[in-house]
């Protein structure tokens, strides 16, 4: 069990998606990195980054940045959402598409390029739901 | 949190004379060169002069509209400054017209539009969409379709921001429609309503406009498609496509779409006559592994007094009415009449099965089907073949 957010989360967040021979299909040509934010509120006192970067159908780094350190990486997709967002999506009670155009999850990048790889995003999906996850409370 | 969207609409004979009532200093037209032939980009910037609006036409739309074509309008409306972004004609017009908005307010590329982001599109100008076809009904949603043309690829686009403000429905601005576009554009609504009515992110909103539509367009297409002069028909078919707008803009469009995306996008079949081919096979799909959509089916068959007997039975005659009604006004039932070469479509069928998997369209329905089904669709779509499985 990892709490969400953490390096020991996100580190099983690679390990689940490297395991993934589906998305390793629908993601053969992907290649981009990512911030995944969680917003302050709740239990979430200090804005949180995990980066991920997913390449050809692997995840091949991960890290978590403070707002401190958050210009270490410049990824080029950024997912930002409140923790109670995050968990909805993970746990697949809102579909990710229509939270980010309800604006529940921000999402900022080059949405053509998203848009091409809707498979791969949505496997991306299930390997957060192969990760047991611990929410701050 | 869910969201219903709708413009403030404005409909019936000389609707256009609402134009004369409106507020602001310019107004940029986005339309073709075909409608500014028909004189009917001149019907509306006679109404906007009465409001002492100055106008700029951009014509320059062409079907399927490409990124470029956006960033052109654009450029166009950065120097003009309108406080109107009016798309006039089809769903390529009304399109492009909400792309080059988000461009030209945002300062962005058409594909670095996020549906996310608030761009605050009103603080420069407002949306109006004046359709001239009864199909897409582009008019009510916020939705954008753009063609990659070196990628040969639709991509879907668009945020909330983009639904237009006003949309105007002057039956005046369809009278000159010819039959083929008619029966391709109503058979796009038929489509807009029925997978609208069915996706997995309907709601109780969506309920009303999806079968008000669907019950119109089995009324009045056929009637449209033979006679274009009769003004009650063509009247209601703007109407459906336009409450078909609102349902599947909310609810979301289907496999039909996803699949006649993918189809369009290589072999460049009309929008309409390509969703509408598909449409039949994968309700045909759903309702062989979806009790859901058998149940949904089921209510609009019996809203439009299809069928009769248990919930299969009226989803089946659905099926079968759409079939009729799609061959009725001059649509092919399968790939193989489009005049598409087997030997072409099979050795495309890579890139048809990695455009559809990979639309959004795919997972918002009741069966969500991996790459083996879209791929013995598209098969069996080609000989006209019923799915069974
Ligand atoms: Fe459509």
């Amino acid at each position: 069990m990892a709490v969400f957010g953490t390096i020991e989360w996100v580190t099983a967040f690679m390990e689940a998606i490297n395991a993934s021979k589906a998305y390793e299909d629908a993601a053969k040509t992907w290649e981009g990195d990512f911030y995944f934010i969680t917003e302050v509120g709740g239990a979430v006192k200090e804005q949180g980054y995990q980066y991920v970067d997913l390449w050809h159908g692997k995840c091949r780094k991960v890290d978590v940045v403070t707002e401190a350190t958050k210009d270490k990486y410049k990824p080029e997709f950024v997912l930002q959402a409140s923790i109670a967002t995050w968990r909805k999506v993970a746990e697949k009670k809102v579909d990710p598409i229509q939270a980010i155009v309800t604006r529940q999850l921000k999402l900022t990048g080059n949405m053509g390029k998203v848009m091409r790889a809707v498979k791969a995003a949505q496997e991306l999906v299930n390997c957060v739901t192969q990760v047991k996850t611990e929410y701050p409370e | 949190m869910q969201f219903f969207g709708v413009p403030f609409t404005v409909f019936g004979d000389e609707s256009l004379q609402y134009l004369n009532t409106i507020l602001g200093k310019r107004a940029f037209i986005v339309t073709d060169k075909n409608i500014t032939k028909l004189g009917l980009a001149d019907l509306v910037i006679t109404e906007l002069k009465k409001a002492n609006i100055e106008c700029k036409i951009f014509d320059g739309v062409e079907p399927d509209p490409s990124i470029e074509t956006v960033v052109k309008a654009a450029g166009i409306a950065k120097d003009f400054k309108p406080d109107w972004v009016i798309g006039l004609g089809g769903g390529s017009s009304m399109d492009t017209a909400k792309s080059a908005l988000v461009c030209y307010v945002a300062g962005i590329g058409p594909l670095d539009m996020s549906p996310s982001e608030f761009y605050n599109l009103r603080s420069k100008a407002k949306l109006m969409c004046i359709p001239t076809t009864s199909g897409t009904g582009s008019e009510a949603t916020w939705a954008i379709v753009l063609t990659d043309v070196a990628g040969q690829r639709k991509v879907s686009l668009g945020s909330y921001e983009t639904m237009p403000d006003v949309a105007i429905l002057d039956p005046l601005m369809v009278m000159s429609m010819p039959p083929q576009i008619t029966g391709d554009t109503g058979i796009d609504a038929l489509c807009h309503a029925i997978e609208g009515y069915t996706a997995t992110w309907r709601t109780k909103f969506t309920d009303g406009p999806g079968l008000a539509a669907i019950r119109l367009v089995f009324q009045n297409l056929k009637k449209a498609y033979d006679n274009g002069k009769d003004e009650d028909a063509r009247k209601e078919m703007m109407y459906a496509a336009h409450q078909a707008g609102s349902c599947f803009s909310n609810g979301m469009p289907g496999l039909g779409h996803s699949t006649g995306h993918a189809l369009g996008g290589i072999f460049h079949t009309p929008h309409g006559r390509a969703v509408g081919l598909f449409l039949p096979y994968t309700m045909e799909y759903l309702i062989n592994g979806s009790e859901e959509a058998v149940g949904l089916f089921a209510e609009i068959a019996r809203f439009c007094k299809i069928g009769a007997g248990d919930d299969k039975k009226c989803a089946l005659a659905l099926v079968d009415a759409v079939r009729k009604l799609a061959k009725s006004v001059g649509q092919p039932l399968s790939v193989k009449e489009t005049g598409i070469k087997r030997e072409d479509y099979m050795k495309s069928m890579p890139d048809l099965l990695d455009r559809s998997v990979n639309e959004m369209m795919t997972s918002t329905v009741t069966r969500v089907p991996e790459s083996e089904d879209l791929e013995k669709m598209f098969t069996y779509a080609y000989d006209g073949k019923s799915v069974d499985f």
